[in-house]
């Protein structure tokens, strides 16, 4: 199915937040070909973890402010690396175990650049973008408050 | 009309995603507001959002005609 997106260019960087299934192979193979000239791309991919109960997940966005955020942090992550390619894809809605989430590619000329900037982008997606997640067990749903590790994380970057 | 929105928890809390409210300062909207409801918005953790623009102080804010002030708990992604 194609899926309905909303894209932002911006400048270099491909941010999108995706409403409905994300094709990591896909998204990575186009990633990696257009920047052949790329000594280094890292990949990231975050999908729904099976057990523990766990019957569905559920990603919510604030139109307003979740995309241009995550443009914004597009945008930072690029003027801390010298990156050459930078994607960031968000899935927001309903999944199931084993569906992917969230898919960050960085490109640099060195891999070094790529693990910090990927790494970095994918800290500040996890606590600091707007989303808000949710789990389904068969008790019902609960929503998921961040964990003392994602802030933890996040410091590392100050 | 204004409208608030609630994000993430606070849509259970309010039963709903979205409330459109009449006119006027903040203060006086949410004295009507169910006081359980109004005490979680009012939550230190809980960020506030003017038509997409966070702000840091709630005093002095009046919401006019087509305003959307959102009400953002903790955020959880990826």
């Amino acid at each position: 199915m194609r899926s309905c997106r909303l894209s932002v260019a911006a400048d270099m960087a491909d941010v999108r937040l995706a409403e409905s299934a994300l094709d990591p192979v896909a998204e990575i193979a186009a990633f990696n070909a257009k920047h052949s000239t790329s000594g280094g791309i890292v990949t990231f991919l975050g999908q729904v973890r099976e057990g523990g109960g766990i019957e569905a997940l559920e990603l919510k966005h604030y139109g307003p402010m979740t995309l241009p955020g995550m443009t914004e942090l597009a945008r930072i992550t690029q003027s801390r690396w010298p990156l050459e390619g930078l994607l960031i894809v968000h899935r927001s809605g309903v999944m199931v175990p084993g569906d992917p989430i969230v898919l960050v590619a960085a490109a640099a000329r060195h891999r070094r650049d790529a693990f910090a900037a990927a790494d970095f982008a994918m800290d500040h997606l996890k606590s600091e973008s707007w989303f808000w997640k949710r789990e389904k067990t068969a008790e019902g749903w609960s929503w998921i408050e961040p964990r003392e590790q994602d802030h933890d994380d996040l410091a590392r970057w100050r | 009309m204004p409208k608030l929105i609630f994000l993430g928890r606070l849509e259970d809390v309010a039963g709903t995603s979205e409330l459109a409210v009449a006119k006027g300062p903040l203060e006086q909207i949410l004295a009507t507001l169910d006081p359980t409801l109004a005490v979680q918005l009012l939550g230190e953790k809980v960020r506030m959002a003017l038509n997409g623009m966070l702000i840091t102080d709630m005093g002095g804010i009046a919401l006019g005609e087509g305003d959307e002030l959102a009400f953002l708990p903790p955020v959880s992604g990826g």
